[in-house]
């Protein structure tokens, strides 16, 4: 029989306000193997605990049962408690009285009903608990980072710093993502090439730091601590030992229609080539969908201007196959299509341009060289219109409801930076709402109000309406001053919403990381755990788990980094005891359980087995611990109850069935 | 191909012409156009009330009228189209109009929105294709410079009607290569042209068809076609005719060499 002791928590007036907690004690001493009960004001404060310890200690107390908040809050607390007591950790049992019931109902008399049938439930489970003792599995000390944009390159640098190994795996050619992209920073106006590239470059020298560019994660198995990574290097085409990076190929080429990925296709690139000047590493891909010579089989003019032999067109694809502890995944973002936006006429004119866009053209190594011009006809623009909210904050299913936190910011940027540059030049800024908080945002959103006379307008854009002249006409309402407008512009700009990379959905798969409903990574705990996955090892950096601006990424970056370095530098890891069990002796060998394992933990064996005295070989399911992560779908699916869940018995839920139905 | 057909009201009056090219231009097709019979008034406006049925019912008796057919029903006219599809969509969705109207109605078996709605030009598109059509154009109209001018009601709502892109469409652009002339593409050609408004702010209109107006010529249409009575009247009327607005029914009987037919008709 256990001695069993309930601890009922106040949770302040959280659980208190709605139920009679003092009843809830009560009852339970009327419970069978319940020997002590009492109620406090935080049972997870140090007093809290020391109460708890103190009873077990004194009524030799083999089992308890805390009713608080909810197990994912704070389970480990009161395991720990129990252990530092000298109770098995597998002995305590946490009913939900607060998310499960104060917080939803009103009655209290009703409430407290209801506490005390989950307090019954907890205690009925408590009585057939039995010592769990944890397992043992090794870290390997390497981490890998899915994406080299600057979320990637900051976590590896943090990472490699303390220390330890990192691989990063970008899709692209070079590292550097979309800061590399853009010309400014806000709210500094810092150049971002300039801020960015010494990152790149210290991430490419670091001696901890390897870099798989134009790679892609193929296949992951294994669970923390111990993933096994298949990574695919595609081939470049260009062997990366023997390139010096010198460019006279891409010069040569003759193939230059290719568009530019770089200058989101805003003008065009050779089909050897480096997506930019800056690029790391320095040596460029063949895009062979480009290539004449892959086309047709004629040119190889890159190969015989190499005067380092690099070119090699036979080069073929090759997988990698690596370990490591941690993956944090940082894969970044793109804007949306715009296809479902022709009110805006994106597609009908050259002179209407997203954000993003916008960055190449006001760039010095972009397609105007920096210049601000009309892409239509070159000519400098004196009226520029900007829409924000294009695709963020939409009620259809046309754009995304979230906002995308970054555009009200980099439009006053733009705003400011075509008002300082080109004074003649007038700006006018659509918006439904100015979201800027931010350590000088706001400042910097007044600034370009106030200082550089941004005509920032309240209201939505309903049409931009080429004229024959190739001019642009932009019909809106100006919200404040009750009025429809018709401006004459030479260029809209689009503040166009950002979404997380289409990959994203890919490497979740792969990762059984969630991901909701807008493809954003989910967090293990929205406020108290934002940069890592609920599954065990996987971290999460920069706009994959959501938007956010540079600053913010960076911070991610460097929080999801510690988190990773926090796990490699332990030696071993507690494995989760509550794990699968067969009984071989009931097992039919159906292969149902093994067929409905999310986690390939289950496999099948020949086994002898003595069967009341008779022995034979059976083929019979056998559980690796290490992979099981305890979600029970085998021991609901097995036919003839042959699985069981430690710690989650089938005898241990129908006993907390039966005490709620009692 | 045999269709149940519904030409409306203004298709016997105003607009004859619309209506008259149509049939003998679906003769040529070999397409069947069968009028329904005893059709009435659609209303010429959805009814946006949903507490009334008795507007819904004369476009509930023509939908059920092709479904004992088991025909689809083809439309002409842009406003008759828009409201027949939105009433049949309800019959199909709402199920406190469907119940009310058949409740009234009382038909031999309850109608919920099982017949399909097309509009002559979908009829071109998806049923025939403007592939085959163009094998059939005997005058091709080449050196036409033609902008379609859609309106509202054949696009909005765009779920709804599912006719086509509402901000960048391309069906009557596609109809007009198919006959062989050139569409001339103008941001206007999806907007309003005042629609009833016209009766009573007639400046309005006006100046709402003086921009569609001066779109179109501005990109270098030489004419416009419409599928609707109510637009080529505002058209023609507030702008004094600019630019020539016929419908699209009367450039298909060109090209098919029947235009001469349907006009013997329209005068008879």
């Amino acid at each position: 029989m256990q001695r069993i002791g309930v601890f009922v928590c106040h949770c302040g007036s959280n659980i208190a306000g709605a139920v009679d907690v003092s009843k809830v004690a009560e009852m339970a001493l009327m419970e069978p193997g319940v020997v002590h009960a009492e109620d406090y004001q935080y049972m997870c404060s140090e007093a809290g605990q020391a109460k708890i310890a103190a009873a077990i200690l004194e009524k030799s107390l083999t089992g308890i049962v805390v009713c608080s908040c909810s197990p994912r809050m704070h389970e480990a607390t009161f395991r720990k408690a129990a252990e530092r007591a000298g109770l098995n950790p597998y002995m305590v049992e946490i009913a939900n009285i607060r998310e499960h019931c104060s917080w939803i109902h009103k009655d209290m008399e009703e409430a407290t009903k209801k506490a005390v049938i989950l307090m019954r439930a907890a205690v009925a489970k408590v009585n057939l608990n039995t010592p769990l003792q944890a397992g043992e599995s090794r870290v390997t000390k390497r981490a890998l980072v899915i994406g080299g944009g600057i979320a990637g390159i900051q976590t590896a640098l943090d990472i490699a710093d303390a220390g330890y190994e990192v691989d990063i795996v970008e899709k692209t050619p070079s590292i550097g993502g979309r800061m590399s992209q853009l010309d400014k920073t806000f709210p500094t106006l810092d150049c971002s090439a300039c801020i960015l590239t010494p990152k790149m470059v210290e991430a490419a020298a670091h001696d901890k730091i390897k870099i798989y560019t134009y790679s892609e994660v193929e296949k992951v198995s294994g669970f923390v601590g111990d993933f096994t990574v298949d990574i695919r290097k595609k081939a470049r085409s260009v062997d990366m030992n023997k390139c010096t990076g010198c460019g006279v190929c891409q010069e040569k080429c003759p193939s230059k229609k290719a568009p530019s990925e770089f200058n989101r296709g805003l003008n065009t690139r050779s089909a050897i080539y480096t997506p930019f000047a800056q690029a790391i590493p320095n040596v460029p891909v063949i895009d062979r969908e480009a290539c004449i010579k892959f086309k047709t089989g004629k040119c190889g003019i890159c190969s015989k201007v190499c005067q380092a032999g690099a070119i090699d067109y036979e080069q073929k694809d090759e997988i990698v196959t690596e370990k490591y502890g941690a993956i944090v995944v940082a894969t970044g973002f793109d804007t949306i299509q715009l296809d479902k936006y022709d009110e805006y006429a994106y597609g009908q004119s050259k002179d209407v341009i997203t954000s993003l866009e916008l960055e190449r053209v006001m760039n010095a190594a972009g397609p105007t060289h920096g210049h601000l011009e009309r892409l239509s006809d070159g000519k400098a623009p004196k009226e520029i219109v900007f829409i924000q909210c294009v695709g963020s904050r939409c009620a259809d299913d046309r754009g995304k409801p979230y906002c995308s936190k970054i555009c009200c910011m980099y439009t006053a940027k733009h705003a400011m930076l075509i008002r300082d540059k080109y004074p003649d030049v007038n700006v006018t800024v659509f918006y439904i709402d100015v979201r800027t908080p931010g350590k000088n945002f706001d400042e910097f959103y007044r600034r370009a109000v106030e200082q550089y006379g941004v005509n920032y307008i309240k209201g939505q854009v309903g049409k931009v309406i080429p004229k024959p002249d190739g001019k642009l006409l932009v019909q809106g309402s100006d919200l404040l001053d009750n009025r429809q407008i018709l401006k004459e512009a030479d260029m809209v700009v689009l503040a166009t919403a950002i979404e997380p990379n289409p990959d994203v959905r890919k490497i979740a798969t792969m990762l059984t990381a969630s991901i909701d409903t807008n493809n954003f990574l989910t967090e293990a705990h929205a406020k108290l755990r934002p940069v890592e996955s609920p599954t065990a090892g996987i971290f999460l950096s920069g706009v994959c788990q959501g938007p956010k601006d540079i600053p913010e990424t960076v911070a991610q970056a460097g929080a999801a980094a510690v988190k990773a370095i926090g796990l490699l530098a332990k030696d071993k890891l507690m494995t989760n005891p509550c794990t699968a069990q067969a009984d071989v002796l009931l097992c039919n060998g159906c292969s149902t359980c093994e067929n409905v394992c999310p986690y390939g933990a289950i496999t099948y064996e020949d086994k002898e087995v003595n069967d009341h005295g008779i022995r034979e070989t059976r083929r019979v399911a056998v559980v690796n611990n290490a992979l099981c992560q305890g979600c029970g779908a085998c021991t609901v699916a097995c036919p003839s109850g042959a699985m069981d869940l430690q710690g989650f018995s089938n005898r241990q839920i129908i006993a907390e069935v039966d005490a709620i139905c009692r | 191909m045999k269709y149940s057909y519904y030409p409306g009201c203004t298709l016997r009056t105003k607009a004859k012409n619309l209506d008259a090219y149509a049939r003998v231009s679906a003769n040529a097709l070999g397409i069947d156009l069968e009028e329904i019979e005893d059709w009435q008034c659609c209303g010429g406006v959805y009814p946006l009330g949903s507490d009334e049925i008795a507007t819904k019912l004369s476009s509930v008796r023509a939908l059920h009228a092709a479904k004992e057919k088991g025909q689809s029903l083809v439309t002409m006219c842009s406003a008759c189209h828009h409201v027949i599809k939105r009433v049949n969509d309800d019959m199909k969705n709402v199920e406190d109009i469907r119940t009310r109207a058949n409740n009234y109605m009382e038909l031999p078996e309850p109608y919920a929105g099982e017949t399909e709605v097309l509009h002559f030009l979908e009829v071109l598109r998806d049923k025939i294709g403007f592939d085959e059509l163009k094998k059939k154009v005997v005058n091709p109209l080449a050196g036409k410079k033609i902008g379609a001018y859609y309106g509202c009601l054949l696009l909005r709502p765009s779920k709804l009607l599912s006719f086509d892109d509402p901000e960048n469409p391309t069906i009557i652009e596609d109809f007009i290569r198919a006959l062989g002339a050139e569409p001339v593409i103008y941001p206007y050609r999806n907007e309003c042209c005042g629609g009833y408004i016209s009766l009573k702010e007639k400046e309005m209109s006006k100046n709402m068809c003086e921009k569609i107006m001066e779109s179109a010529e501005g990109f270098g249409a030489g004419m416009l076609i419409t599928a609707c009575p109510l637009c080529l009247y505002n058209l023609n009327k507030s702008t004094g005719a600019r630019l020539p607005v016929v419908y699209f029914t009367e450039l298909l009987a060109e090209a098919l060499g029947v235009k001469e037919e349907a006009e013997k008709e329209v005068q008879a």
